[in-house]
């Protein structure tokens, strides 16, 4: 019955405790037939990119809602680099202010899922994009 | 083949992207597979079973660090069930590892159970081989949430812990066969909580009607591994339970005859596999499906039929 399955990271870097969203996506996915590894709250970047690399993961999805985004997702995006992972695509979610989505492009998020993106919008994302790696 | 020479030089990348090639079934690995076996056979492979929500994977966590204190690199396999459904699966036994995840000498990897049965995903085997070969001195396997029967761990680990917790039943599941039988340690955690030295006692009123003369009288240890309580006897009781298989030659044993096992079930893949179509074609397969279907033959001597027809030919 094995297959190739799409594995997703789902991780929240930082300090806040707002896991609802993050959880509720992991789920998505999950119903949409992916590996979904779950890290709980306040990883480090160096811990998710960590995680990312041993569970050899196709997406990470990190969720913020500290607002310290502009920080930690760039600083995640560094790691991958250094550590010769840049073909892991990462996203973006939580309160992230549109005027900050250009930078975070920039620095390498493919894209950022923000309040009320619709979950089959996630699941199509993630769908295509590991089509086309 | 540079996957392997990856992992010899100790690249993590390497590592991850074989177990999932593992995982995926990819045949184009058996050359990476063989170059890989003679650096194998070398970790102690330790099992962790229990019911969910026990706190196999806290215990996991605390055992691990308490096998690097004493500079042991530790492979963590942590198995969670897939959806019968969709296929897609949470991995979540992570949660309870955070500070490992950056530990240079501490590899873990999550595993969906993909539709195997068994406590165990069809890959872990393989993946316990390429942590062994990537130079990991214990190898702790988490199986999902374990239920009656799941007992696939006890013919993979050298050392089986069986994590209980108190509240769970009464002393009649302790005689019941299956899970009970394969520990060879029985922990029970959360052992602040009330019931358990009741719990304890019924483990060890089950393992006092033990019969059969073993080398290992299986021990039952009360833990809290929340709170980093009994860890390191637990890590104790495992090193004596390792050094009594190896000193009375269990080791060598259990080890010839999971090879044994392991190189039938390759075999007997490759005899289905190459002869199959020899013994019956897919217009007799067809045929015979009919035949059986109509209630003019029955399975047993259909098989039996092409089976002699198979060997009078050869």
């Amino acid at each position: 019955m094995s297959e190739t399955r799409i594995r997703v990271l789902i991780a929240k870097p930082g300090l806040d405790g707002h896991d609802r969203g993050a959880k509720v996506v992991a789920r998505a996915l999950r119903d949409a037939g992916m590996e979904v590894i779950y890290t709980g709250l306040h990883q480090t970047p160096e811990q998710i990119v960590e995680t990312a690399i041993q569970e050899d993961v196709d997406f990470i999805g990190l969720s913020c809602l500290s607002g310290a985004h502009m920080t930690l997702f760039p600083k995640v995006m560094k790691l991958l680099r250094e550590r010769d992972a840049s073909d892991i695509i990462v996203t973006g979610g939580g309160i992230i202010p549109e005027d900050d989505v250009p930078a975070l492009k920039e620095a390498g998020i493919s894209i950022v899922f923000g309040p009320g993106t619709p979950l089959e919008e996630i699941i199509d994302f993630h769908r295509k994009a590991v089509r086309k790696q | 083949m540079d996957i392997v020479d990856r992992i010899l030089k100790g690249d993590k990348r390497a590592v991850a992207r074989l177990i999932t090639m593992i995982e995926n079934d990819d045949t184009s690995i058996r050359e990476a597979q063989a170059l890989l076996h003679p650096h194998t056979g070398n970790a102690h492979i330790i099992g962790i079973t229990g019911p969910p929500g026990a706190g196999k994977s806290t215990l996991v966590d605390r055992l691990a660090k308490s096998y690097r204190k004493l500079n042991k690199k530790v492979g963590i396999i942590a198995v969670d069930p897939s959806s019968p459904f969709t296929g897609g699966a949470i991995l979540g036994d992570r949660i309870r590892m955070s500070d490992l995840n950056t530990d240079q000498g501490v590899f873990i990897r999550s595993m969906g159970t993909r539709g195997h049965l068994g406590g165990l995903a069809s890959a872990t085997g393989e993946a316990v081989k390429v942590l062994d070969a990537f130079g990991m001195d214990k190898i702790l396997v988490e199986t999902v949430g374990a239920g009656q029967s799941e007992v696939e761990i006890a013919s993979h680990a050298h050392t089986t812990i069986l994590v209980e917790m108190p509240g769970l039943g009464d002393d009649i599941q302790t005689i019941k066969a299956g899970i009970m039988e394969i520990g060879d340690i029985f922990v029970v955690n959360k052992a602040d909580r009330q019931g358990a030295e009741r719990t304890a006692t019924e483990l060890m009123a089950m393992l006092e009607l033990n019969t059969e003369p073993l080398p290992w009288a299986p021990q039952v240890l009360k833990t809290i591994a929340s709170d980093s309580i009994g860890i390191e006897e637990l890590r104790k009781t495992i090193e004596s339970h390792y050094t009594l298989l190896k000193e009375t030659g269990h080791l060598a044993i259990i080890n010839r005859r999971r090879t044994k096992d392991e190189f039938l079930a390759i075999l007997n893949q490759e005899v289905t596999r190459h002869l199959l179509k020899d013994i019956v074609d897919d217009s007799q397969l067809e045929c015979l499906v009919e035949s059986i279907m109509n209630r003019e033959i029955d399975p047993y001597t259909a098989a039996s039929q092409c089976m002699s027809g198979f060997l009078k030919h050869r």
